[in-house]
């Protein structure tokens, strides 16, 4: 048995634990909560549907390695491994598709080297920011603005330069 | 803008599929996406209302209260005049996001924005940009779904890489949150 799979039982456990406790309706409020989130999913589907559709086609155009090609001269050139550039084209548009990229990555270079050490951080570190950003701001019926953006890219490109730069210190 | 990143990425997607002849898989993909997308929203369905009941008890019981008195040094100098709701969604959002329970923290996430952006005032725009950049930052305790995969592919010790994964993510939520400043004072400043 490992720990990360007891996690979630236990988080549950606790959560009606102090229900019952405080004699809470558990029933009645739980209902509420669930309807609440329901009407939330079905709020952000069509932007969902214009996202994924755009991200779908993307992907399987093969524009992500010819993105990848076009940055590699920059890339090679501050020394983030050139088996990363496509991981970091594709992780803030698509969760599955940077998983998909990362274990194509981790299969051809060992987990234990640079750049699959680099890939690895990558993933763990940063976010599907573009469905992110699409999700809250379908949810609230606004476009989003500068700072959101601004904020999102520049928190990524952090996260790809010092994922780069932290790997090669720590290990 | 939004619309403008997903228009450029289809019209990106039509020349290169030519170069690449993936013309096939580009028209499978457009057709197949969109139902995707519908799949997505029923599983996230499932367990977005599992959570949202969820802590709907765990607030009536008083836990995110305490969750949210824990994370309010921080959060209050994060998030300016948010009403108390907001707060607790706010810390609950941050806490599920550090425990890796994602598909809790999207759904206390949205409940958050739409408390800020119902309430309006001077600080709604930065405290959204914020909420938005912090969730993009995803700064998880340990990273489950990548040290399973490094483990799977034989490394040595899978988990080697959880103090850089938070150490990055750390980085990269300060960077975020002092671009998200940045670019808001500049637009008070354009404002008057």
């Amino acid at each position: 048995m490992r720990v990360s799979d007891i996690f979630i039982p236990a988080v549950i456990t606790f959560i009606l634990l102090a229900g019952v406790v405080k004699e809470v309706d558990i029933a009645q409020e739980f209902m509420l909560g669930a309807k609440e989130n329901l009407v939330t999913v079905f709020e952000i589907l069509p932007s969902l549907i214009l996202l994924m559709t755009a991200v779908g086609m993307f992907s399987a155009s093969g524009a992500v390695d010819l993105i990848a090609g076009i940055l590699s001269p920059m890339t090679q050139f501050l020394g983030f491994p050139k088996e990363c550039v496509g991981l970091a084209v594709i992780r803030p548009m698509s969760g599955s598709g940077a998983l998909c990229t990362l274990e194509d990555t981790l299969s051809k270079v060992s987990p234990d080297s640079y750049a699959g050490r680099v890939a690895s951080v990558i993933m763990g570190s940063t976010e599907t920011t573009i469905y992110t950003i699409s999700v809250y701001f379908s949810a609230i019926k606004q476009r989003a603005y500068a700072a959101v953006f601004a904020g999102a890219c520049f928190a990524d490109l952090c996260g790809f330069v010092f994922s780069a730069l932290i790997v090669r210190l720590y290990f | 803008m939004l619309g403008l990143i997903t228009a450029v990425l289809c019209i990106l997607s039509v020349p290169s599929a030519i170069v690449f002849s993936k013309t096939s898989e580009l028209s499978k993909a457009a057709i197949e996406s969109c139902s995707d997308a519908v799949q997505l929203a029923v599983c996230l369905a499932g367990t977005m209302a599992l959570w949202g009941g969820l802590m709907r008890i765990a607030q009536k019981a008083g836990i995110t209260a305490a969750f949210e008195k824990l994370l309010s040094p921080l959060t209050h100098k994060l998030f300016k005049e948010c009403d108390g709701e907001t707060m607790k969604n706010i810390s609950m959002n941050l806490t599920a996001n550090m425990l890796g329970i994602s598909n809790a923290a999207t759904p206390l996430g949205i409940a958050a924005v739409k408390g800020m952006s119902r309430s309006g005032g001077r600080y709604t725009k930065r405290n959204i940009a914020m909420l938005t950049v912090l969730n993009t930052a995803s700064i998880q305790l340990i990273p489950t779904t990548v040290g399973a995969l490094r483990a799977r592919y034989g490394a040595e010790s899978p988990f080697d890489i959880t103090l850089p994964v938070l150490a990055v993510s750390l980085i990269s939520a300060v960077g975020g949150c002092m671009m998200v400043y940045a670019v808001s004072l500049r637009g008070r400043k354009r404002c008057g």
